[in-house]
């Protein structure tokens, strides 16, 4: 019996790398993807961008024009997460197993977080050009979206790992929903719900790069247009901002984590 | 005049699975009542259908002169208010401190705004410390509930349940997270606290030995029925093999202590 159940796990193990090695191999084939050439070229594009992709002197100049670009980029995913955050709050509430009001509420914002999580990002940028065409309330309403979906789901689960034995313990105290809400739900879940609101404004100014390129607004507009206009070396110093940026900002998020977990 | 009093109570989660089936017995106000039984007997399902944390299937509980199941949401919060808990788990809101959980046990009583945001009045915050007080913890009153040990927590948990200023206490496994000096603690504190205030405790149990030590009654369920309910000198070792369904002699329990005196 007991050897059975390990050649069992050998077999499952096999079998598993064996379906992998197939798919792996059977993509390659039809995509027609040369997996040597793949590497071979990524030297060839670091020799590109070393001799090529590097702020000089010149684009030293631009400086203050990106710098304007990116601070409204981060102040644009720093608005548009916390007021999605709000919302997700609210979202979350009423879809959490441990607060929900009734059964038609939960499914209805379970399925209104999960529409809004499963659109990509990129795909809200295009739906929203249309209605607002480039502007800065495009590429707002896109992260906004697309966080809300995030963190309504995120928020959800916080909520249901967090709270349900003090949920149970203040109903039978007699006390009302609202009174739990904010004495026992909150109190326990807000140091994770700031932790993941953290994590989506990284996010979210790493993505506001990719909505500016599509949107025509903030860094990722000085991106395109320096990249487009062949003045590469004022890209690279875009890049080289973004990065440090999004360096800055994860450590400043860890040390509020550090103080508040 | 019996305080509670259950009438044919039966409790089905689906038709194939009955929790509790045509459960009657009385309380008389003061009483010291053990519930023991084996795991999944249905000792919590009853505890909980008292004050309606599980809604029943059929027949009728009566509370202090009112029929429970026939309760608004209103009325049954005013019930709830007079009816303290105690969990297994605590079930304190680990992040805020001892007395804010405490004070907790006051919610039922308040209204909506001054529930959400904790004002609690003079009396209810010395009253809450004198509670403390006397459960000794009052070097711990501003300390947050993670940091404190079991045994703190749970008496932290019956702090709650007494500033509620209840009739009865229904305590779920108070002492089955607790090593047996914490264990011992917490027992002479609820007896004292139902000699003492004269409060009603229903406490289920899993020690044999601590039920008849401390009960002015037990009533013993097996699979959802209550196979005993009589004085700790009834509880003969043939009982006992009706309620666990297997001779005394294979259980730890330990009788020598009563049989001797």
């Amino acid at each position: 019996m007991q050897a059975d159940i390990f050649i069992k796990r050998r077999n499952g193990g096999l079998l598993f790398f064996a379906s992998l090695a197939i798919l792996t191999a059977g993509s390659m084939i039809i995509t027609e993807y040369d997996v040597l050439k793949g590497f071979t070229s990524i030297a060839g594009a670091l020799i590109w961008g070393f001799s090529n992709f590097y702020p000089d002197a010149g684009s030293m100049q631009k400086l203050g024009d990106i710098m304007l670009k990116l601070r409204e980029t981060v102040l644009m995913s720093i608005a548009s997460t916390t007021v999605a955050a709000v919302f997700a709050i609210l979202l979350a509430l009423a879809g959490s197993r441990t607060t929900r009001m009734n059964n038609l509420f939960s499914v209805a914002a379970r399925g209104i977080a999960s529409v809004f999580r499963n659109i990509p990002l990129v795909a809200w940028a295009m739906v929203l050009m249309l209605a607002f065409s480039q502007s800065p309330l495009t590429g707002y309403l896109a992260l906004f979206f697309g966080s809300l979906g995030f963190l309504a789901r995120a928020f959800m689960e916080t909520i249901d790992e967090v709270s349900n034995n003090s949920v149970e313990a203040l109903q039978a105290t007699g006390a009302g929903y609202f009174h739990i809400i904010f004495q026992a739900v909150l109190p326990s879940s807000m140091p994770q719900m700031i932790s993941w609101l953290l994590y989506m404004i990284e996010t979210n100014i790493r993505d506001a790069t990719l909505v500016g390129i599509l949107t025509g607004t903030g860094i990722g507009f000085s991106f395109e247009l320096y990249y487009k206009s062949l003045n590469y070396h004022a890209a690279s110093l875009v890049v080289i901002l973004i990065v440090i940026t999004v360096i800055v900002i994860e450590s400043i998020s860890n040390k509020i984590r550090r103080v508040i977990l | 005049m019996a305080l509670l009093e259950l009438r044919n109570v039966t409790k089905c989660y689906n038709s194939a699975s009955t929790a509790l089936s045509d459960v009657s017995f009385s309380v008389r106000e003061g009483e010291f009542v053990s519930v023991i039984g084996p795991s999944g007997a249905g000792k919590s399902t009853m505890l909980r259908c008292i004050n309606r944390m599980i809604e029943v299937t059929g027949g009728e509980i009566y509370f202090d002169g009112v029929i429970v199941s026939k309760l608004n949401k209103r009325d049954l919060r005013k019930l709830r208010t007079k009816i303290g808990m105690i969990f297994q788990h605590y079930n304190l809101v680990d992040r805020l401190t001892v007395i804010e959980n405490v004070l907790h046990g006051r919610l039922g009583y308040k209204s909506t705004l001054a529930g959400v945001l904790g004002r609690y009045s003079q009396e209810e915050k010395g009253q809450a410390f004198r509670i403390i007080k006397f459960l000794g913890l009052n070097e711990q009153v501003y300390s947050r509930c993670d940091q404190l040990s079991g045994g703190q927590k749970q008496r932290v948990g019956i702090a709650r349940a007494l500033v509620q200023n209840p009739k009865m206490i229904l305590c779920d496994e108070p002492i089955a997270s607790l090593d047996p000096n914490a264990s011992k603690i917490i027992m002479d504190h609820l007896r004292n606290v139902s000699t003492g205030m004269g409060i009603t405790m229903i406490v289920n149990l899993h020690q044999v030995n601590v039920a008849l030590k401390y009960s002015d009654r037990i009533i013993g369920v097996n699979k959802g029925k209550v196979v005993f309910d009589g004085s700790p000198a009834e509880l003969t070792p043939e009982r006992i093999y009706d309620i666990y369904g297997s001779e005394s002699g294979d259980l730890i329990v330990d009788l020598g202590e009563r049989n001797a005196s």
